[in-house]
Parts: C-alpha cells; sequence; structure tokens
C-alpha cells in the first residue's frame, strides 16, 4: 500500500513538474523569437480585423489593379471564369438549384477576403500586392456585389464593418465530438 | 446469420446472404472452398502447361541500386489527374490514389492522393522553420534539425480529402472507377512530434481557443483547428512510411490532425499561431463547407463520418467467369475504429458481415474481405460500415434528406457496383 501511494506520488510529481517547469522530456530547442521578428509571417486576419495593416485603397484605384492582377482568371467585373465568379449569386443558396457561392452572396467576413487575397492571389505572384492594393482591389469587388457606397474607402477601420450579406448563413456542423 | 442453406442446385453451401455471398468464417478454415464449389479438391481451371526455365533464372539480374522503383511492368499503377481546367493555375487540383491496383492498409508514399492550391514547394530543409507564437508565454521558432531531435510518435492515420467521392452527389451516376470516385483518401504511418509537446514548450496562455496553422506554400493554406484537438492527438510529421515526408504531402513538415478533413492537414507547416477564436480563413468559410437546403451552411465539418469502399472487385477489375472471387476494400472512420463492415451483393436487400482484417485501427482505414461464389448473374454490390461510436454508413437517400445533393464535401454514402453478366463492373446509384 505505501508503495502504491509512494508510486502515485512520484508520477503526479512528474506530471506537475513537466507542466510547470516547460517539458522536461523535451529537448527545448526552440528559438525564442519576438512578435516584431515575426511580423512578415503574421498574415492572419480574423474576423475583428486585428493585425490589419495601415494603408487604403478606393474602388477607382481597385478597378484598375483588377484589370492588370485578377481578370485574366476571374473575369470581367468578377464574373468568374475559368476561374471562381467574385460577384453575385444572391438568392441562390436556398433550394435545391446549383448555388453560386460568391464573395457577395456566401462569404460572411470582408476579412477573410483582405487575409486570402494579400496570402494567395495574383495565383502566380502571391504576396506581391502592397496594402493599399489589396484594400483597392477589396474595395472594387465589394463594390460590385453593391456592399459599399461608391466613395467608400476601404482600410483597416472600414473594411472589417462591411456588412456581408451571408454573415449569419453558417452553423456548426452538428456531430463534431467534443474533445476535453 | 450465415446458417448454413440448402441450394436450389443441391449443394450445401456456406451461404450468408444473398446472391452468393458467403460466411467470412470460411478464410479461417482450412478446408476453405472445397463445400463450396461442390467439387472437393478437383480443380476448376484447365490443365496446366509443362514448366519451362524462363531467362531471368538463366542470366544474372540487375545490379544494386540507391532508390528502389516498382516493377516496369507495373506502369499502369499510378496516380491520375486531369489537366487544370485554367492552365494559368496548373498547381490547383489533386492527384487520386489507384486503389483498384493496390491491397492491404498502407498507401505507398508515390501513390498517396494530393490536393494542392499552389503546386508543390521545393523547400529547403536547412532553410524551413516552424514558429509557434501567439497566445503563449514563448514565442518559438524550431528548425528542422531541431525537431528531428525531439522524442517521435507514430501513427497510422488516413488523411482524406474533404472533396473525396464527390462524385456520388452528381445528379447522374459517372462512369468512373475507385480512384476516380473514392481515391482522395489514403493512410500511411507518420512519425514526428506530439504538436502538444511544441505547445508546452511555448506555454500556452490560458485564453487560447484555436491554433491557426498555415503552410509555406504560395497559397500560404491556413485552417484554425480547436486547441483540444491540437492537444489530443495531433502530430508535426517529419516522416511518411518510414522516409522523410514527400514533397506533395508537405516536405519537410506536416501537421496530422488525425480523422479531421484533409486540408486541415497542413502541409509544409510554418507556423502555428494560438488565437481566441477562429480566424475564418477561406477555406473555412468560401470552400469546405457544406451547403445546406435551407440555405445555412455547416461550417467547421470536422470529423470525416464513417466511411467505406469496395476496391475489388472494382470497374476496371471486373470477374472473368463465374466461381469464387473475394470482395475487398477499405472502410474507415475520423471518429475512431471500426467495428463492423457489412457487404451486400443484391444492392441492399440482404447483409453480411465482412472479416475485418488486423490491424483494426481509430483514425485508420481498416481492410475487409468476405469470399463470394458469383453465380454469372448480374448482382450490385455494396459495402457498409460501422464505427466505435456506433455511426453507421448512411446510404445516398439519407444523405441527399439531409443535405440535398449540392453539399459534396464529407459525402460519405454507400457506394454501388453493378456487375453485369459478362463481369463488367460500373459506378450505378441504387
Amino acid at each position: 500500500m505505501s508503495l502504491l501511494k509512494s508510486a502515485t506520488f512520484s508520477f503526479a510529481l512528474v506530471v506537475s513538474l513537466s507542466h510547470l517547469a516547460m517539458a522536461v522530456d523535451s529537448p527545448n530547442l526552440g528559438q525564442p523569437v519576438s512578435e516584431a521578428d515575426l511580423a512578415a509571417w503574421d498574415i492572419s486576419i480574423g474576423p475583428d480585423g486585428k493585425g490589419l495593416p495601415a494603408g487604403q485603397g478606393t474602388i477607382a484605384q481597385g478597378e484598375v489593379v483588377y484589370a492588370a492582377k485578377c481578370q485574366a482568371c476571374h473575369g470581367e467585373k468578377g464574373a468568374g471564369r475559368p476561374n471562381d465568379a467574385l460577384v453575385g449569386g444572391f438568392d441562390t443558396l436556398a433550394g435545391d438549384k446549383p448555388a453560386v457561392k460568391t464573395v457577395g452572396s456566401y462569404w460572411p467576413y470582408p476579412t477573410t477576403f483582405f487575409d486570402y487575397v494579400r496570402r494567395a492571389m495574383p495565383w502566380n505572384e502571391p504576396k506581391s500586392l502592397t496594402n493599399d492594393e489589396v484594400y483597392a482591389v477589396a474595395a472594387y469587388v465589394f463594390s460590385l456585389n453593391g456592399l459599399i457606397k461608391p466613395d467608400a474607402v476601404m482600410n483597416a477601420q472600414t473594411l472589417p464593418q462591411v456588412q456581408m450579406p451571408n454573415r449569419d448563413g453558417f452553423v456548426t456542423f452538428p456531430r463534431t465530438a467534443k474533445i476535453d | 446469420m450465415a446458417g448454413k442453406r440448402k441450394r436450389d442446385d443441391g449443394h450445401s453451401a456456406d451461404q450468408a446472404a444473398g446472391n452468393g455471398l458467403l460466411d467470412r468464417r470460411l478464410f479461417l478454415r482450412s478446408s476453405l472452398f472445397a463445400g463450396v464449389s461442390g467439387a472437393g479438391l478437383a480443380p476448376l481451371a484447365a490443365q496446366a502447361e509443362p514448366l519451362t526455365n524462363p531467362k531471368w533464372t538463366l542470366e544474372p539480374g540487375a545490379p544494386f541500386n540507391g532508390y528502389g522503383k516498382p516493377s516496369r511492368f507495373e506502369d499502369k499503377n499510378v496516380r491520375n489527374y486531369t489537366p487544370p481546367a485554367n492552365p494559368a493555375t496548373f498547381g490547383i487540383g489533386t492527384a487520386r490514389t489507384p486503389h483498384h491496383l493496390l491491397d492491404g492498409m498502407i498507401t505507398p508514399n508515390s501513390l498517396h492522393f494530393e490536393r494542392s492550391h499552389g503546386g508543390v514547394p521545393d523547400i529547403d530543409p536547412a532553410q524551413h522553420k516552424l514558429a509557434i507564437h501567439g497566445l503563449v508565454k514563448r514565442p518559438l521558432v524550431f528548425t528542422v534539425e531541431a525537431l528531428s531531435r525531439y522524442p517521435m510518435t507514430s501513427r497510422i492515420s488516413f488523411i482524406e480529402c474533404g472533396g473525396n467521392s464527390g462524385g456520388l452527389s452528381a445528379a447522374q451516376a459517372t462512369p468512373n472507377n475507385v480512384q476516380g470516385l473514392h481515391g482522395l483518401l489514403s493512410c500511411a504511418e507518420w512519425t514526428g512530434v506530439k504538436l502538444s509537446t511544441l505547445l508546452d514548450e511555448a506555454g500556452i496562455d490560458p485564453s487560447a481557443k484555436w491554433i491557426l496553422a498555415e503552410g509555406a506554400d504560395s497559397a500560404s493554406v491556413s485552417r484554425s483547428i480547436p486547441l483540444a484537438k491540437a492537444l489530443d492527438d495531433c502530430i508535426v510529421c517529419l516522416y511518411q512510411n518510414g522516409e522523410r515526408i514527400r514533397p506533395e504531402n508537405g516536405y519537410p513538415i506536416r501537421l496530422l490532425v488525425p480523422g479531421y478533413s484533409g486540408n486541415m492537414n497542413i502541409k509544409w507547416l510554418r507556423r502555428i499561431k494560438l488565437v481566441n477564436a477562429p480566424v475564418m480563413t477561406k477555406d473555412e468559410t468560401s470552400k469546405y463547407t457544406i451547403l445546406l437546403p435551407t440555405g445555412k451552411a455547416w461550417k467547421f465539418v470536422f470529423p470525416l463520418e464513417v466511411k467505406s469502399m469496395i476496391t475489388k472487385p472494382s470497374p476496371g477489375i471486373n470477374l472473368q467467369g463465374k466461381g469464387i472471387y473475394e470482395i475487398s476494400g477499405l472502410a474507415w472512420s475520423g471518429n475512431g475504429r471500426i467495428t463492423k463492415v457489412e457487404v451486400s451483393a443484391d444492392g441492399g436487400q440482404s447483409w453480411t458481415p465482412a472479416l475485418l482484417q488486423d490491424p483494426v485501427l481509430s483514425k485508420a482505414v481498416t481492410r475487409f474481405r468476405l469470399p463470394w461464389n458469383w453465380s454469372g448473374a448480374p448482382a450490385v454490390l455494396q459495402s457498409r460500415a460501422t464505427d466505435e461510436t456506433g455511426m453507421v454508413q448512411p446510404s445516398r437517400a439519407q444523405i441527399i434528406a439531409e443535405r440535398g445533393l449540392r453539399g459534396a464535401y464529407h459525402f460519405n454514402a454507400i457506394a454501388s457496383w453493378k456487375v453485369d453478366d459478362k463481369g463488367e463492373l460500373t459506378n450505378v446509384f441504387a
């Protein structure tokens, strides 16, 4: 009995050490780095817009960027073809006919557009657009979908405020097992 | 269920379900099919030709080589991929595993399926780094060399693209084989460092609830994953089936998220950020969400639910005359172990359990087998898996009733192969 108690105690000690004093069974080879030095990689933008960079763009500026960098794949005025359509598709989500899922009809957050275009577009030159250009092309595509006024300017303050029509269109999958 | 029946032709047979399905336990008997054929041990095939020594027995073979290749006669055993719809975006697409030409549970590395969004990056491991930051006490950067010194763990796990089997959501069945329909599933032994070890080293802030995992490819594919899952069983992998991960599957580091949608198993992993809420990236909003007839869509569709497919016989692997065949396939569940696979040869009117081949592992594929005495008449082959949570693989009609035909992701319906009287198999909706 005392042996068992002692074994239990040792086990508890090891567990608490490993959690309080970092992993004792780990080589601890991670190199400390400052968030400032991580900035070039820290490009994800959540729905609250936290982390959006300085800069701004207008619809007119975005139209120029779009024609030069986006239109070849996404069509004139975001109509799509050969790649995804970016505009329209409103009122196609309910029912059983094919849905047209675009930035305007389907995407729930404006921040996703900034995040994705900055990291992945244009496909052949990802991460090449300036922040001003990303804001501008966001303004243009939001405008084509009728989401912002003609004189709107997109920046870190205004972009997260854009009201996406399908903002409340998503429900969490009901059968994801809980992990606790 | 597997009781002996008196057959019309007078032979006693271990018939277990309609259209010639036999008892799975026949595989465990030494007198295998003696009773089934009704002909004892008499061979069914014609007399063999006299044996001679072929030339490879009479001359020395090839010398040694550094990295082995399959036999030159196996040149059809390859992934398939369709030309990109837009040649300018050539790196967006898939390459599918040829399950009709494989057996066992492990997918060879050269044939593991690939889904990429920005092409395959050519990463120098000496320059690759993994950053862990955000809601942590100590932001850290790990080199690949450093990670290689950590205690390793191995797990045999399937990875399945969220879009696999989307062909079953088409309005009409298409002339596809198992590779074209179900080839975005593979299973490998993955080896690496537990993600929890690295997160503990960085020190998890109590406010962290999710992680964002991001790749180093040109698309910088990124997904939000619940922190509880990250701490439960995720692995920062360096090895795939014993060798370093293949470039198209994430070299030099891939995140394994066992049982969860393939896209979350971030390839070319370079960053993990601890956050208090999901980031709502492109691939968890505009893609990999399931639109329902109501107009609402499911988000965070994480586990790949219980599913199975028959790989043999299947389209292209046709039957050569009536007689005994093995029906074989794979079953898997992102929610745990497979507990049962039933097979039907009459389009779902009657079923019998297949033999589950060891090992049966959680969140890995399980190989199942069942003997079949094909009479030469048309048949419809189906498999239906059950997992340890009790979930039973749904019929196509059940899925359509729940979500319509537009929710192609995570389409785990029972699939059907029609066998015609010539022994040719085709994809049908039955």
